[in-house]
């Protein structure tokens, strides 16, 4: 779809390349994309009356509905299992953990400031909360879900409680995806790092200025891993694969 | 920028998962209470049954499933037959059904899965006097039905098949039942789960041991008693 080494006008000063999703992270982002798409056209096979005039076999879109949800978080578990998970591992640090200049991002974007003179690691706060998000309604769907598919073991309130739930979180769920994808499609250099990997030094100095100063001081941990991490951010281009 | 606080930071990430996860669990628990709550104030604003109100989560509407390609189409001139061991079989078209003695119900509809629709209004004819009219001979045992949409089958013992409020209905939600909702004739058994009520309805069989219908081939139990079958059994019914 997009290829490497695009020579848009914002890059042809700034050569050099960072590394900001690398091959594993961007395999487990598509699976679970794929994944999800997959659960929102085929719960909307169920659920929508027009649709299921048109779609019908219900037994066969139940089948696909809960083995793709059943699947659904084993991109990310596999991709974090081993040591090929080293960069994903580090982006969930990074999502998880938030600044005070995250709060004021925020602050900023509800009183309709631009976010882009706020100090912004790796992730600014909106991708912070999509990750999270996106995690806990993976986790919420799952559970109640479960309670659906095994209806046996529940009681038929719980039953109830869990269509509501699961009916409910699907509606935000298709929210956020459209929002995600509306800010990929409106930001194309960070909608390229997805396929490519990497990203313009001069992109991530405007949008995630921490960042680079992170890679170029990495904080004094014991070992090579800064040494690592220095070359990772010097080197043109670095390892895109897992290391 | 240089200020120290940089470095503390909080872990809001797992706190959102974590409060999200929570408030799922306590939907489970809770969420048949919230439903019941909306669907009043659904019902207050007079828009319940409507096309919108149906994808309110909670809005206590019908869920529509079909287990062919779509909704089945009514064959021209359509009958319902009642045949097997009876004496006289029967073909009925629905201005003969009509002119039945009619009983009307207001009953939920609770599916096995967990949706529920309470106060449905329901009429047709009870389907222990179209057994009467037929005759069923010695050696019946029970009730085959088959939809015209080819595929879906069900089942009922006799004795289930002549409880007075089980019904061959052509009236719900106030109209003539729709092509969505198994119209223009389906069965409806207000004490059994959903996948009971057979829609598009076209013949009855009388025959002479319990045939399993299509959802009981997937699993779902033959005796389909709201909360005394399909796994826990316990309070949440009315």
């Amino acid at each position: 779809m997009v290829t490497a080494a695009p020579v848009s006008p914002e890059l042809r000063d700034g050569r050099e390349r960072l590394v900001r999703f690398d091959g594993v992270e961007r395999v487990a982002h598509w699976l679970t994309a794929l994944s999800f798409l997959t659960l929102i056209f085929t719960g909307a096979a169920l659920y929508i009356p027009a649709l299921v005039g048109l779609i019908g076999r219900r037994v066969l879109i139940t089948r696909i509905h809960v083995d793709v949800g059943l699947a659904l978080p084993l991109p990310l578990l596999v991709s974090l299992a081993g040591s090929w998970g080293r960069g994903l591992r580090a982006d969930l640090r990074r999502l998880n953990r938030w600044t005070h200049f995250d709060r004021q991002w925020l602050r900023s974007v509800r009183r309709h400031e631009p976010t882009l003179s706020v100090p912004t690691g790796k992730f600014n706060a909106g991708q912070k909360l999509n990750a999270a998000f996106v995690l806990g309604t993976m986790l919420v769907m799952l559970m109640t879900g479960s309670v659906m598919h095994w209806f046996n073991l529940f009681s038929n309130s719980w039953r109830t409680g869990a269509t509501f739930v699961h009916d409910l979180f699907a509606y935000f769920l298709v929210a956020v995806v459209i929002g995600h994808i509306f800010m990929a499609l409106t930001h194309p250099e960070a909608l390229r790092s997805i396929f490519t990997g990497k990203v313009s030094r001069k992109w991530a100095q405007r949008h995630a200025s921490l960042w680079v100063e992170e890679l170029e001081v990495p904080p004094p941990t014991p070992g090579g891993r800064v040494a690592k991490a220095r070359a990772r951010a010097a080197g043109p281009g670095g390892p895109a694969g897992p290391g | 920028m240089t200020s120290p606080p940089r470095r503390q930071s909080t872990p809001v990430g797992r706190r959102v998962v974590l409060g999200m996860l929570g408030l799922g669990a306590a939907g489970v628990v809770f969420g048949s209470t919230v439903s019941r709550a909306i669907q009043d104030a659904l019902s207050a604003l007079g828009s319940s049954g409507n096309s919108v109100a149906g994808l309110i989560p909670g809005g206590g509407y019908f869920q529509l499933y079909t287990v062919t390609g779509g909704y089945p189409e009514t064959p021209k001139d359509y009958h319902l037959t009642v045949d097997g061991l009876v004496k006289k079989p029967l073909s009925l078209s629905l201005a003969d059904l009509e002119a039945l003695p009619s009983e009307s119900l207001v009953r939920p509809f609770q599916c096995v899965t967990g949706w529920r629709v309470d106060a449905v209004h329901w009429t047709g004819v009870p389907l222990g006097h179209l057994l009467d009219i037929a005759g069923v001979t010695a050696g019946a045992v029970a009730l085959r039905f088959f939809s015209f949409d080819g595929v879906y089958t069900e089942s009922l013992t006799l004795d289930q098949a002549r409880l007075p409020d089980v019904i061959i209905a052509y009236k719900m939600l106030g109209g003539p039942v729709s092509r969505e909702h198994g119209g223009p004739v389906r069965l409806y058994v207000p004490e059994m789960y959903g996948y009971k009520s057979i829609k598009w309805l076209q013949r009855i069989s009388v025959v002479n041991s319990v045939i399993p219908g299509y959802w009981e081939h997937e699993g779902y139990d033959v005796n389909a008693w709201i909360g005394r079958s399909n796994g826990y059994s316990g309070p949440g019914i009315s």
